[in-house]
């Protein structure tokens, strides 16, 4: 049953069989779409009517290709833009929290510790509707009271950057923590005893040590941004960010330019996972 | 205990307002919010009858109980299906494959919940791939109706959710020491008895921490329901949803939202007892 024992051929068979329909049954939804991504149709599933790239290029009366509609454009942008912010806060939050829970020691470390970690267990619908409530009522209370319209508190580009970024610096909080965790103490204390500040430590010393953890922490809080939906639904403004625009237009108006966003997006990240295992293994 | 210098609440402070303004208020005002009651003079008052509301409509909390028990049901699915996955890839697979095999494991996730949705929906569709597929072998003439039901929903829950499990067992079994599995079989336990007796105890802390991960991303989603699932597959989250975003009855919508924090923190807590672990594992 493992590499060093014996088995049974039929066992052995057996076995791979699964493994390769497990491996199907992931792969299909994905190959599907890239392959209707090209069909000549104006619906989004078969019969297989031949090749064509309108899905992405025409601008005609019945088709409308992806590169030449504004609306889906303008979803992606902002997409990007919210990806970029929600990362970049999760990050230097994230990290924060990661050397503070690791270095230091307070009271109610514990308590603090366990409420970091409840975006874990926290039902991403949940999380998205209490902020929208409580922000909103901040928003009208702040306007009642100082007669201040701050547009972050009421649903819009900020508040969906808010909401993510509730959950995104947990999960920069463990990536980072996680090689914190490897880190030779030894080296910190050298530094102090050459008179470093406790600052100059984390600067010097123990953020290089984590860089490789923290640029792969924003990635992650990227495109945990970037394909959000549960959280995100309750916080758009006027602009929706591209799961919402999708979601959208898989409810009411369906048609292949959806196959070819999803052509966009499973091979860019298809490539980048590739080029990344490349790269680290040219690396060992 | 030493006297906190600059650099503590430099970390702090960051930290707690993170934790404080995005996660404890909303929680909170949530909870309040549950609490408050439009008359019919318009003035809000405190009440019960959001909570009463729930039990009275028989509509909510058959939804409610048929969540609980379909994401436990998947969530136990997911583990079926991808145990011997994850047992492949760390103890049966030649090395040299298992990280382009992992690798591929982790694209879907990045890729995003909704494009691989919409993808089985292309799939299951009346004009999908697989009832072509079985159209045109002659398995049937025509198309069964597979989408819009529990039976779709089920698959794009699963979909979305098993890949999570994969990761954590993998580290479970990875320190699992082989010898151990060749000296139970030298002494002539059979496979069944390894596979209960020591592989399923040993991982059981990956098991338990994968399984929460993806209960957690099964009840609080809301794209799978909605799209794959049909008027008679209702999910929770669509009920909160609706209150929101339809009839916006928003302190209904609160005691909804807590309702199902409540449901999912419970079954949390009893796994968590059951199998002996503490959430700070289940981070790592």
């Amino acid at each position: 049953m493992i590499r060093t024992l014996p088995c049974s051929p039929l066992y052995k068979a057996g076995y791979r069989v699964y493994i390769a329909l497990f491996y199907i049954f992931l792969i299909l939804p994905l190959i599907t779409i890239c392959v209707l991504a090209f069909n000549d149709s104006n619906f989004i599933a078969l019969p297989w009517n031949g090749f064509s790239l309108d899905w992405f290029l025409a601008d005609t009366d019945d088709r409308l290709g992806l590169f030449k509609d504004p609306d889906l454009l303008l979803s992606v942008w902002t997409s990007l833009q919210t990806g970029f912010f929600v990362a970049l806060f999760s990050t230097i939050i994230g990290t924060i929290a990661a050397l503070l829970f690791e270095e230091e020691n307070f009271r109610g470390k514990g308590l603090l510790y366990f409420l970091a970690l409840a975006p874990l267990v926290i039902p991403g619908v949940v999380l998205g509707i209490s902020i929208l409530l409580s922000s909103t009522y901040a928003g009208t209370y702040i306007e009642d009271n100082f007669g201040l319209d701050l547009e972050f508190l009421s649903p819009s580009f900020w508040l969906v950057v808010l909401g993510q970024f509730s959950f995104g610096a947990t999960y920069v909080m463990l990536l980072v923590g996680a090689r914190l965790k490897k880190f030779d103490r030894v080296l910190e204390e050298a530094a102090q005893s050459l008179r470093a500040t406790q600052l100059e430590v984390i600067w010097l010393i123990t953020i290089p040590f984590l860089r490789p953890a923290i640029i792969g922490a924003f990635v992650v809080a990227f495109l945990i941004s970037f394909s959000n939906f549960n959280t995100t639904i309750f916080l758009i403004g006027s602009d929706p960010t591209l799961p919402v625009d999708l979601y959208s237009r898989i409810k009411f108006s369906s048609t292949p330019v959806l196959n070819a966003v999803s052509f966009m997006i499973v091979t860019f990240i298809s490539l980048s996972a590739i080029i990344s295992f490349v790269i680290n293994r040219k690396k060992q | 205990m030493k006297t906190r210098n600059g650099t503590f609440y430099l970390l702090m402070v960051p930290v707690l307002l993170w934790l404080l303004m995005l996660l404890v208020i909303p929680h909170l005002d949530m909870f309040f919010r549950s609490f408050r009651f439009e008359t019919d003079d318009g003035l809000m008052v405190f009440s019960l009858n959001n909570y009463l509301s729930f039990f009275e409509d028989k509509i909510y909390w058959l939804t409610f109980v048929k969540t609980a028990v379909y994401s436990i049901g998947v969530t136990f699915l997911a583990f079926v299906v991808t145990f011997p996955v994850a047992f492949y890839l760390t103890k049966v697979v030649a090395k040299k494959y298992s990280s382009f095999m992992v690798l591929l494991l982790l694209i879907p996730i990045w890729i995003g919940e909704l494009v691989t949705i919409y993808g089985w929906m292309i799939l299951l569709s009346d004009n999908g791939v697989i009832n072509n597929f079985l159209i045109r072998i002659g398995l049937i003439d025509t198309p069964i109706v597979m989408l819009y039901n529990n039976f779709s929903m089920t698959i794009g829950l699963l979909y979305m959710s098993m890949l999570f499990m994969i990761i954590p067992m993998m580290s479970a079994l990875e320190s699992l020491d082989d010898s151990l599995i060749e000296a139970a079989s030298d002494l002539g336990a059979s496979k069944w008895t390894i596979f209960r007796q020591i592989i399923i105890p040993y991982t059981t802390p990956g098991i338990a921490s994968g399984g929460i991960i993806v209960f957690m991303l099964i009840i609080g989603d809301y794209v799978a329901p909605n799209i794959l699932g049909g008027k008679s597959s209702l999910w929770f989250t669509e009920q909160i949803y609706n209150k929101f975003l339809a009839t916006f009855n928003w302190n209904e919508g609160a005691a909804f939202g807590f309702l199902l924090l409540m449901l999912s923190s419970t079954i949390i807590w009893i796994a968590l007892k059951l199998t002996g672990q503490k959430l700070e594992r289940v981070g790592s």
